[in-house]
């Protein structure tokens, strides 16, 4: 999963990572208690992995620079020229396919979400007949293989007759995105005190500024959450969007299809421009959260 | 007077409720009932969790609909009225401040919400005027527990509603804060004249602040009436002992004269004026509080204007400064607690010591029903209820799926 995954954890679920923090201060003090075998090989162990992780990502970054030809696979020298001229090979068929999939990707995350937050508050606030088993069918589209779902759905379009193009794969990929923006908004509209919507109904709230004023700033970091969530899943999604793309390609789908006569290091670029923003978007979130802890931490 | 939601209220308004029951799937919160309270009074609702006090709150408020009857505001039915159209403000038991504003947000949201004029001046006041303007731009989890109370309950009087509604709301602050507050609400009340309802199972509260207390039990009223008259003279085993404590005797009436009845309890013969005593003849329970029994430690002469019951044995000396709780056990009576001014020095009587106990005629009361019908204490019926409702949630959902 690409870095808008790690972008979403890190706005969702900010305590998880302080969790990561204390942690990893309790691993410091247990190491510098230790002698011999800990000393060295916890290091060691902890290098290896993040070289294993990071390989490839290493790559990318690098090789994005590679004066390539064809494919990009051993290092010619270093050069400029992709990043600056990165639409302008094969008819920028990768730009094309990096602007299809950002299109995708925000088109099926708003209807996702929209609808998914919806079923969310339903879900938690009203009691009504097969609610469980609603519950319970959210989850099977999590559960199920892509490949299961992309055939399934590819056989339908046939069946029904839909040409396929861009709205078959919004369609598809709003259709996996929903169960994830659902079970991401539920926790948060579950751990909403229901006495602050009552408070807002009870101080002359309509039904609908109630909602506007009181419930949605509420869930805000929740729905956030989901909809990067959800665009991440929908950005770098292959299996799915191969069934149901018919010619239309997406950006995963171009690496794949490039893949088998090599890859040029246009798609480096535009990797390494992906994953350098969801970098950039990480540290914002990170930096501005310790910044309102200070403020708040001065204030009180 | 009709109550509009779009102007401020002049004065407090009645609130009447008539006939009122709610049934929730599973059990019943309120079984019937009747209430008027009068404007501008500070009435608090008394009683054991989950006795239907708060949720005739709620029903006030319009946070929940009635099964059965009619509430007046003023003179006005609301029954139909949903919560945002009604003349009434809530101080919840958690605050329910808004988290993602900032306190005068907060504080201005009910004005806004109307389109009142100068919400922020409006506002300002009425954070003066529960001494926190200067936290005005501040989060509410940025302030302690006592001011975040003070910041709902300026929330809301700042509405100027015709009903105040307040819903334990010192309850989760400590014993020294609670009793300011209940003294800085009791002055506002008294300078802004609103009517207040106040929610509460902290008798001491209510009698402290209420200028009318109704003590509530199992979805109905028990007794209602001034602090003092309810303290003095209960009409129920229910009041009796939840209102203070209480020492009780059950027996037989075995004489009357035209002030006063006498009863047989185990030999001894008690005595209680025909006018403080609820039923006078058969079976009575009959009591008198602890504080106004004495206690001796030679047998005191026979009076008609006491009670003597005796001998007995202390079995409890608990000390506490002010005050000296002493349990005694009288053989066939029971075990009757008495309080003693600490007017000497130390205890009078120590454990094992024999004791007589005695106490004004006139301080004694009759009650409405026998020990056996209401048990020591009402039980907390809450839990049967919530495990009702459990059950048949877990069944529909089952039939679901």
């Amino acid at each position: 999963m690409s870095g808008e995954v790690q972008a979403a954890a890190v706005l969702g679920g900010l305590q998880e990572s302080e969790q990561q923090e204390d942690s990893g201060h309790r691993g410091g003090r247990v190491r510098r208690q230790r002698i011999g075998l800990g000393d060295w090989l916890l290091p060691v162990y902890t290098v290896i992995a993040f070289v294993f992780l990071l390989i490839p990502i290493v790559y990318t970054l690098v090789f994005s620079f590679n004066d390539s030809i064809k494919s990009n696979i051993s290092w010619r020298g270093f050069t400029f020229d992709k990043w600056l001229n990165v639409c302008n090979v094969e008819g920028g068929a990768v730009c094309e396919a990096f602007a299809n999939s950002i299109v995708i990707g925000i088109v099926a995350t708003i209807i996702a979400t929209t609808l998914g937050t919806m079923i969310a508050i339903a879900l938690v606030r009203y009691r009504f007949r097969a609610r469980s088993s609603i519950s319970l069918l959210l989850f099977l589209p999590m559960a199920t293989p892509e490949v299961v779902l992309g055939a399934g759905l590819a056989a339908q379009f046939l069946a029904v007759g839909v040409p396929k193009d861009m709205t078959t794969i919004i369609l598809a990929h709003t259709m996996f995105c929903i169960s994830f923006v659902v079970v991401t908004v539920k926790a948060r509209v579950a751990s909403l005190d229901p006495a602050l919507e009552e408070a807002g109904r009870d101080l002359y709230g309509s039904p609908s500024q109630v909602f506007w004023r009181v419930t949605f700033p509420l869930l805000v970091p929740g729905i956030m959450a989901a909809a990067l969530l959800s665009f991440a899943l929908s950005f770098d999604d292959f299996i799915i969007t191969n069934f149901n793309s018919g010619s239309v390609s997406t950006f995963p789908k171009y690496i794949y299809i490039s893949a088998s006569r090599g890859i040029p290091a246009e798609a480096n670029v535009i990797a390494s421009a992906v994953f350098l923003f969801a970098l950039v978007l990480v540290i914002v979130a990170q930096v501005s959260r310790a910044a309102r802890a200070k403020r708040l931490a001065r204030l009180s | 007077m009709s109550v509009s939601v779009r102007e401020f209220a002049e004065r407090g308004a009645d609130l009447e409720l008539v006939g009122i029951q709610k049934r929730f799937p599973g059990f019943t919160a309120i079984e019937e009932l009747d209430l008027t309270i009068p404007a501008g009074s500070f009435f608090a609702l008394l009683g054991p969790s989950g006795c239907g006090k708060t949720t005739t709150l709620r029903l006030v408020a319009g946070l929940e609909e009635p099964t059965r009857g009619r509430i007046l505001i003023g003179g006005t039915d609301v029954t139909d009225t949903k919560a945002h159209q009604r003349p009434v403000n809530t101080v919840f038991q958690s605050y329910a401040l808004f988290p993602h504003m900032s306190i005068i947000e907060n504080v201005a949201f009910g004005l806004k919400r109307r389109r009142i004029g100068d919400a922020d001046t409006r506002a300002h006041e009425a954070l003066r005027l529960v001494e926190l303007d200067h936290l005005a731009q501040r989060r509410p989890a940025q302030l302690s527990g006592g001011q975040q109370q003070r910041v709902a309950l300026a929330r809301a009087i700042v509405n100027r509603p015709a009903l105040l509604l307040l819903d334990e709301p010192l309850g989760a602050l400590d014993l020294k804060l609670r009793r300011q507050m209940q003294l800085e609400l009791k002055t506002i009340q008294e300078e802004v004249g609103l009517t207040f309802l106040h929610v509460t199972h902290d008798q001491e509260e209510a009698m402290t602040m209420a200028d009318t207390v109704a003590v509530m039990n199992k979805g109905a009223i028990e007794q209602m009436g001034a602090p003092e008259q309810l303290y003095e003279l209960p009409r129920t085993v229910f009041v009796a002992n939840f209102l203070g404590q209480s020492n009780l005797f059950t027996g037989r009436v075995v004489g009357t004269t035209d002030t006063a009845i006498a009863v047989d309890v185990q030999g001894a013969r008690l005595v209680v004026p025909t006018a403080r005593a609820a039923r006078h003849q058969g079976q009575v329970t009959i009591g008198v509080r602890p504080e106004k029994v004495a206690l001796h430690r030679d047998a005191p002469a026979e009076s008609s204007s006491r009670n003597v019951l005796g001998p007995g044995h202390v079995i409890d000396v608990s000390f506490s400064g002010v005050s000296t709780q002493y349990i005694v056990s009288i053989t066939g009576v029971g075990t009757v607690t008495v309080f003693a001014q600490n007017i000497g020095i130390g205890p009078i009587a120590s454990e094992g010591d024999e004791v007589w106990i005695s106490w004004d005629v006139e301080h004694g009361f009759g009650l409405d029903d026998d020990l056996a019908d209401a048990g020591k204490f009402a039980a907390d019926d809450d839990t049967h209820a919530i495990a009702v409702q459990r059950r048949e949630a877990l069944v529909a959902e089952l039939e679901e799926s």
